[in-house]
């Protein structure tokens, strides 16, 4: 890299993350302030482990993206699958059409037509209150489902379609010669896609608000009445182990690829 | 028999409204099941610096699950209801909300054999317009609202509701986010009942903000307790109660009544028509008039408290404090809201979005000649860089299409 | 392809088909059916025709965020063509770090910019210290775009990224040796083969910033509404479902054309590069 692309990188990253910087210094605030910095202290973490709402609140949104990553990932996959085989027709091109429909429809938008509907279906099946953990999570899987696919399609265009009838004339199952020629070779989109899904579910927070209920808070959700009053540090300190928790597994991941390209290139 | 006896005396412990309680519902039914609960956001005692945890304690004392959700202002509550999706079993809406869901059939009536602890409740209290017969509701905390203000930065205490409008403290001042109470400041300076419902004096009121807007730093609703602690802003008109929370942090704060008048409000207790669990909905009602819980609640969230038992008890701290129960409480001009006509509420609604979208330009030019240097570094962005920004669009916007017309041209080429 | 598979993988996206067509299409229905209805259920042109006093905040909300979505662009590009330069190992590294933001909660990296920007805030304090004086940053429609810009600029590095990883090095070498400068090389080879990757980071900078409403609450003060701040408080405030849906249609029906006009761009035509 030359000095003007490394001043240029170096910007960008100051930009993205000082935010993320002021979150980590205030979240060892002696004081409850977000603003001024009084001295250094640990409270706001144990602070932190003693709300039992927020860790619920963590607990719940963990759950509800990884259920709606890994339903969106089935589903979309198959649909992948399907999608390939099909001809390019009228058909074909508004299936593809209603897919980009969630992308390009503003959430605020997604999460009130959500509501609508389930308030409707709510009101056929003779249920107040539909709204919780059952609509969350349509809502979710819903979003997600065209990142999935979009990122599985292009794999399948670049998998050699006869791969799977050589398999098949060799005596697979339809099913059998899926998972054992095409599986492997679309396998880095189906994981490009989950990550995709669940980094989506877990920061989504207007398709949520509008979609769960009571008894079923996602931490955006708390979070979001938070801020109409006031960030206490703790919150920053929740995210700021947030951030060392991803940051480590990205470094890990990092240096496990790394080694593993390393031994390839020696292999050779 | 072991598990009984122990509740039993657990029971004992506690006051005599509470046996009073166990001998009207039978508590041990309700043992084990979900009880959710719809309040206004930081309004309840919930354990934070050394207080009680109220809702824990009734979690432990009845083994009931609470499920508390808040909210921030009343419209809000209603819409999450009115919309169908959710139930709750107890509500604590204002008085003309409480008004309004009981004109459209949402609140049930309360079966005050099991709440005794109304007792408590201040006969200034009972019969008030919104429920005249008090069949459906029981008051929570009471309050008014009032101008709050930072001594460093408005030097002249204010008196009146137009301090609003000071040119002095223009970008300084907040603005309530929440059109019922916006309303009524701009119909208190204009000298208009809160509850009017003329069109012309909803329109006058509109103006009024739309005025006020080139002056507003910011509309807010609960923010504003960040933003007056840290000096950020001049003046903000809220809640009596949460001025007294907002100078615990910051001595300079001051608070006044000003002198048009304000707004009392009662939020009150009650369950709606699609509560799933009426009968713990209703001990907790009770529960949370029961002496010691009021107390602790009244001592957390600093708004007057309309349980004469915690006004009569010697250890309440705030039992002789001005600003909550100021002693010229009779000479004040007070006005409760009352619910609006369906078309007044449409009004009042349209004409808030008129002002949250309305551009306050005029005044930026109006002040350039005044102070010159201070407006250039104080205003976002000029006329100008407008401009200059939009022929930058403009030119980016013909670079896509030009690059786009020789991507059409070398496609037609390979062909 | 023999009939028993052809059944078979009309079988496997039927699952998906049920789903769209109930949790995609159907919700669009709603929406529809509420924008041309009042609130006892009548049909009603009404809700449309209101639409005619927010055009000031539908411009408002386009121009926002065709600035924000030009800017990160412009910033975007630059930064997406040296990651793509570097070695694998630093590509890895430098595309992790722009997606680690992503999972940090978006509101609380914009309630951490308004501890920044505010008048009592970082860079005002800083600023007092050094004897420059309180420059007022929050509550400006700069703010708003700031935020937009902050917190999409990862969607218009990643796609951006992708495609030119993708970039055979060749094909630079080959337009370079044919005697091209710099310039000609981006603007003849570069370019065009990074459309697909330009159009989809469009959309998604694009439709994101034009309905925001928490962006230009917390650093706008609420005194810049946008088309987003007036459908929530239809939905959240003002229980008006038939004008929060009418304002809501027009505004996809706005981001469909212009997304229409912008798909063109990609060659493939189906799909966007993620």
């Amino acid at each position: 890299m030359k000095l003007p692309s490394k001043i240029y990188t170096f910007l960008i990253f100051l930009f993205l993350y000082a935010p993320i910087i002021v979150m980590i210094v205030f979240s060892f605030n002696s004081t409850n302030s977000t603003g001024l910095m009084a001295g250094f202290s640990l409270r706001w973490y144990a602070v932190l482990f003693s709300n039992k709402n927020i860790m619920q609140a963590l607990y719940n949104t963990l759950i509800l993206a990884v259920a709606s990553a890994l339903i969106a990932t089935v589903i979309g996959t198959a649909a992948a699958v399907g999608i390939d085989k099909w001809k390019k027709n009228l058909f074909r091109s508004s299936v593809m059409g209603v897919t980009n429909i969630p992308m390009m429809t503003p959430e605020i938008v997604t999460g009130v037509s959500m509501m609508l509907l389930f308030v409707f279906m709510g009101r056929v099946i003779g249920r107040q209150g539909i709204l919780g953990f059952g609509t969350i999570l349509i809502a979710h899987v819903t979003f997600n489902l065209p990142y999935v696919i979009l990122s599985v399609l292009p794999k399948l265009r670049q998998t050699d379609p006869h791969l799977a009838e050589a398999a098949q004339d060799l005596g697979c199952t339809p099913l059998r010669s899926f998972f054992k020629a095409v599986l492997p070779s679309i396998s880095p989109g189906i994981v490009t896609g989950m990550i995709m899904a669940f980094t989506l579910s877990l920061d989504d927070f207007i398709i949520s608000y509008f979609t769960t209920g009571p008894g079923f808070q996602t931490l955006p959700i708390a979070i979001f009445s938070m801020t109409k009053k006031r960030v206490k540090p703790d919150m920053y300190a929740l995210s700021t182990l947030i951030f060392v928790s991803i940051l480590v597994l990205l470094i890990l991941t990092n240096v496990a690829q790394a080694r593993g390209e390393n031994k390839k290139k020696k292999n050779i | 028999m072991k598990k009984i006896l122990s509740i039993m005396l657990a029971l004992c412990v506690f006051t005599v409204p509470l046996l009073l309680v166990s001998a009207q519902t039978d508590v041990e039914t309700l043992r084990g099941s979900t009880l959710t609960v719809y309040n206004w956001g930081e309004y309840i005692s919930d354990g934070s610096d050394g207080s009680l945890n109220v809702n824990k304690e009734f979690e432990t004392r009845y083994g009931i699950k609470v499920v508390y959700d808040t909210f921030e202002n009343n419209e809000v509550m209603y819409s999450k209801i009115k919309g169908g999706g959710v139930n709750y079993d107890v509500l604590i809406p204002s008085d003309y909300m409480i008004e309004r869901m009981i004109s459209e059939k949402m609140l049930q009536k309360l079966d005050f054999a099991n709440i005794p602890n109304d007792k408590y409740i201040d006969s200034k209290y009972k019969g008030l317009p919104y429920d005249p017969q008090d069949e459906y509701s029981v008051p929570y905390s009471v309050g008014m609202i009032g101008l709050i203000y930072n001594t460093k930065k408005v030097l002249d205490a204010p008196t009146s509701w137009t301090a609003l409008w000071d040119k002095r403290y223009k970008k300084e001042i907040l603005m309530i986010n929440n059109p019922r109470d916006a309303f009524a400041i701009a119909h208190a300076v204009l000298g208009i009942s809160y509850n009017t419902t003329v069109d012309a004096d909803w329109k006058a009121g509109a103006e009024k903000l739309k005025e006020q807007k080139a002056f507003v730093q910011s509309y807010v609703n609960d923010e504003v307790f960040n933003k007056m602690e840290s000096g950020e802003s001049a003046l903000a008109p809220y809640y009596a109660g949460d001025f007294l929370t907002m100078q615990e942090n910051n001595p300079d704060l001051a608070f006044v009544y000003p002198s048009e008048g304000v707004n009392a409000f009662v939020d009150a207790m009650c369950i709606p028509t699609s509560a799933q669990n009426k009968a713990a909905a209703e001990l907790y009602i009770n529960f949370m008039q029961s002496p010691e819980i009021a107390l602790a609640n009244a001592e957390y969230i600093y708004y007057a408290s309309p349980n004469t038992a915690v006004l009569a008890n010697e250890d309440y701290s705030l039992k002789d404090n001005e600003v909550i129960y100021p002693d010229n409480a009779s000479t004040l001009k007070t006005e409760i809201f009352s619910n609006l006509p369906p078309a007044t509420l449409k009004l009042m609604s349209s004409l808030w979005d008129e002002v949250k979208t309305y551009e306050g330009k005029a005044i930026t030019e109006e002040n350039v000649e005044e102070d010159n240097s201070a407006t250039e570094s104080k205003t976002g962005l000029s006329s100008n860089t407008k401009t200059i920004i939009g022929l930058g669009a403009f030119v980016g916007v013909a670079a896509i299409y030009l690059i786009y017309r020789t991507v059409q041209k070398k496609k037609r080429e390979n062909v | 392809m023999n009939k028993k598979t052809s059944l078979g993988n009309r079988l496997v996206a039927s699952p998906y088909l049920l789903w769209s067509v109930l949790f995609i299409v159907a919700p669009m229905f709603f929406v529809i059916y509420y924008s041309f209805t009042n609130s006892a259920g009548a049909f009603t042109f009404e809700n449309i025709t209101e639409l005619a006093k927010y055009t000031d905040t539908f411009l408002r909300s386009i121009w926002f965020g065709v600035l924000a979505t030009i800017i990160c662009l412009v910033l975007a590009y630059p930064i997406a063509y040296i990651i793509a330069q570097t070695s694998s190992n630093a590509q890895r590294t430098l595309v992790a770090l722009v997606m680690l933001p992503m999972w940090m909660n978006f509101l609380i990296r914009t309630y951490s910019w308004m501890a920044i920007l505010q008048d009592t805030g970082i860079i005002n304090t800083f600023l007092n210290k050094i004897g420059i004086g309180t420059i007022r940053m929050i509550n400006t429609p700069g703010a708003v775009i700031l935020g937009m810009v902050y917190n999409f600029l990862p969607f218009m590095i990643l796609p951006l990224y992708s495609v030119m990883a993708k970039l055979d090095k060749s094909v630079i070498e080959a337009a370079q040796d044919l005697g091209g400068n710099r310039l000609d090389v981006v603007r003849k080879v570069i370019l065009p083969l990074s459309m697909p990757g330009i159009a989809s980071g469009l959309t998604m900078v694009f439709v994101p910033s034009v309905s925001t409403f928490y962006i230009s609450q917390k650093l706008g003060g609420g005194s810049f509404d946008l088309i987003g701040d007036v459908i929530e408080r239809q939905f959240q405030q003002s229980y008006n479902y038939n004008l929060g849906a009418s304002i809501s249609l027009v505004l996809m029906v706005l981001i469909l054309f212009s997304m229409a006009f912008l798909t063109k761009f990609t060659t493939e035509g189906e799909g966007m590069v993620i």
